[in-house]
């Protein structure tokens, strides 16, 4: 107790020191905090994936489509539970800069393979009946401030024209991890106007999700899907809704990597602040290690007042770092929103911000305790008066 | 001084030498003496002489080149860093020129750092420290941080912290040379007080001949030779 309390006097000697090492160490651990939380977010589509869902697409590429006749030839293999077919519409509400995931599902089997979509039983049921109905995500709604039953145009880019749904659900996240930023739409509704203004690119499903009856055997279930259209016009291919997530953050890679690396310089950056504080700290008490050895402590006795101002300075930093995470992360999140639908700080990355601390302090502290506890008592006093 | 006590520290053909660059320089040579228990030793000399080197031997917190010291019947020279380190809590008490507190410790809390080493619960602790800072007349001082003290306060808190654990030995450097007079003479009253009356063995280096008169007996170092013993005039 009584070290403690040394350590902590010693920590504040200094106090202008000490208050902007711990102020550099806050900061440092708000950056490292905020740019794995843009890992997370990039990564959260990934971590919301179901291990008891696939999706089949395309095996050429995702912007080619497959004919709908397929649902049926799925649901027909071994495995599969249920199929929905479904089409990223891409459409753009009053402005491009309006951006959101809007989907044309078949709204029956999407819920019901979808079931992290929260929906009220009585919305549900209004979007089933109304084929022009739409649902939104609660962030999705709050951001443009739409209510049940409000009419709602989207422009579309890929279906050209306007289109006119009715807002008939709002719903939640079954937890943190679900977008509560999408709008899905009737399937048919996509479907019938094609069929009328264009023909060919009617009766086709940009994907198929398919629901899984053991998750074990999504490898055998994705490898039989695909072998029933082999040697077709339009083969798939089939994976899980995790990899499928993956192979669109695989084209982001190189940015998450550069993120990641950044926040650990951050890292680097602040060890060396803090080193070099503990090292000029040292050196201006090696009078007083040299007493204290000369009254009989010992090298532990040393190593425990080193390290342990050194850690109690990271702490402190990271503490505050830590607590300044969530507010700066709620503000980000609701600047960037249509970016990172998913702005959450995640248990992981408090860890890693704590972890950090306590790496930076012990690194920082190794080489002051080591020449603490080498001096000689007689060279150590000799630096005092 | 009475002769039949037996010697509390034994000296036998100690020497030291100090490497500069690729030149040895020799501080210490072929020391030899004796110091009885409850002796107040006075070691004088020009600067360089050796008399710190020779305290810092005598304390454990340096190592000779060659020679036995033996303290309490312990020869010291043959013990570990760690074995030292314990030794020395327990046996010796350093005074410093400069006092060397610790600034962020109040003067109760400085003269507990030694006891820090010992078995002593928290209540005993604080009963020891009372005891020693009433010793040496800083009782209404207790709570008082260095800064907050004068030059002969921090010594006397220095005193306190060298006399706490009761050790064997009280080594002093020049305990007088950075005080005033009035400062300085209270001191050496203090530390003829703890010689006199609580039978402590004093080894004190010092510049200052009238601080060496208030030891029973000075020994001369000159260029690492002791070479002179006088009883001290009282």
């Amino acid at each position: 107790m009584f070290l403690i309390r040394l350590l902590i006097k010693n920590a504040f000697r200094h106090k202008l020191r000490t208050a902007l090492t711990v102020l550099g160490m806050t900061i440092a651990i708000l950056a490292f905090g905020l740019l794995r939380t843009v890992i997370s977010a990039w990564y959260a589509g990934v971590e919301a994936s179901s291990a008891n869902r696939l999706i089949t697409r395309n095996a050429v590429s995702l912007v080619f489509f497959l004919p709908i006749s397929y649902k049926d030839k799925i649901r027909q293999v071994e495995g599969v539970e249920g199929v929905s077919a479904a089409n990223w519409f891409g459409g753009i509400y009053i402005e491009e800069k309006n951006f959101f995931a809007n989907f044309a599902v078949e709204p029956q089997s999407y819920l019901d393979l979808v079931p992290e979509f929260v929906l009220p039983p009585d919305q549900k049921e209004a979007f089933l009946r109304d084929r022009k109905g739409a649902v939104a995500g609660r962030k999705l709604a709050e951001k443009y401030g739409w209510k049940i039953s409000d009419p709602i145009t989207l422009k579309g880019t890929i279906f050209p024209g306007n289109w006119d749904f009715t807002l008939q659900g709002i719903y939640t996240g079954r937890d943190k991890t679900v977008d509560e930023s999408q709008f899905i739409f009737h399937w048919d509704y996509l479907n019938e106007t094609v069929k009328k203004v264009l023909p060919r690119r009617a009766d086709q499903a940009g994907f198929f999700i398919v629901g899984l009856k053991n998750p074990h055997l999504a490898a055998e279930v994705s490898t039989a899907i695909d072998a029933q259209f082999k040697n077709s016009l339009a083969e798939t291919l089939t994976e899980t809704e995790k990899a499928f997530q993956l192979s669109f953050i695989s084209m982001t890679e190189a940015i998450v990597i550069v993120i990641r690396l950044v926040s650990f310089i951050i890292i680097v950056i602040i060890m060396a602040v803090v080193a070099n504080t503990m090292a000029m700290t040292a050196r201006e008490r090696i009078g007083e290690y040299a007493i204290l050895k000369a009254l009989g402590f010992g090298a532990p006795y040393l190593a425990v007042l080193i390290f342990g101002e050194s850690l109690f300075i990271t702490s402190l930093g990271a503490a505050l770092g830590i607590a300044a995470t969530f507010p700066a992360a709620r503000a980000f999140g609701n600047a960037l929103g249509q970016f990172f639908p998913v702005f959450n700080v995640a248990p992981g990355t408090v860890y890693l911000d704590i972890a950090a601390s306590l790496v930076v302090g012990t690194v920082a502290a190794v080489v002051p305790t080591v020449r603490a506890v080498r001096i000689r008592i007689a060279d150590g006093l000799r630096r005092i008066g | 001084m009475e002769n039949h006590r037996p010697p509390i520290v034994e000296i036998r053909n100690l020497s030291k030498s100090y490497r500069r660059g690729s030149q040895v320089v020799p501080v210490l040579e072929d020391i030899s003496f004796d110091i009885r228990e409850g002796e107040f030793l006075a070691l004088m000399g020009p600067s360089g002489s050796g008399k710190s080197t020779l305290l810092n031997l005598i304390a454990g917190i340096d190592q000779a080149d060659s020679g036995s010291i033996k303290v309490g019947g312990i020869e010291i020279t043959t013990l570990s860093e760690t074995e030292l380190a314990h030794w020395r809590a327990f046996n010796i008490g350093f005074i410093f020129q400069f006092y060397n507190l610790i600034p962020v410790l109040t003067a109760v809390e400085n003269v507990e750092l030694p006891l820090l080493l010992t078995s002593l619960s928290k209540r005993e602790r604080r009963e020891h420290v009372e005891v020693a800072l009433r010793v040496v007349g800083l009782a209404d001082r207790m709570d008082y941080y260095p800064g907050q003290l004068s030059g002969g306060q921090q010594q006397r808190v220095a005193i306190a912290r060298a006399v706490v654990t009761d050790p064997t030995l009280l080594v002093a450097d020049e305990p007088t040379g950075d005080l005033d007079r009035v400062s300085a003479k209270e001191i050496l009253d203090l530390m003829g007080r703890l010689n006199n009356e609580s039978g402590k063995t004093i080894i004190m280096v010092t510049h200052d001949p009238r601080a060496a008169e208030r030891a029973h007996l000075i020994k001369h170092l000159d260029k690492g030779v002791l070479n002179v013993s006088d009883p001290a005039p009282h």
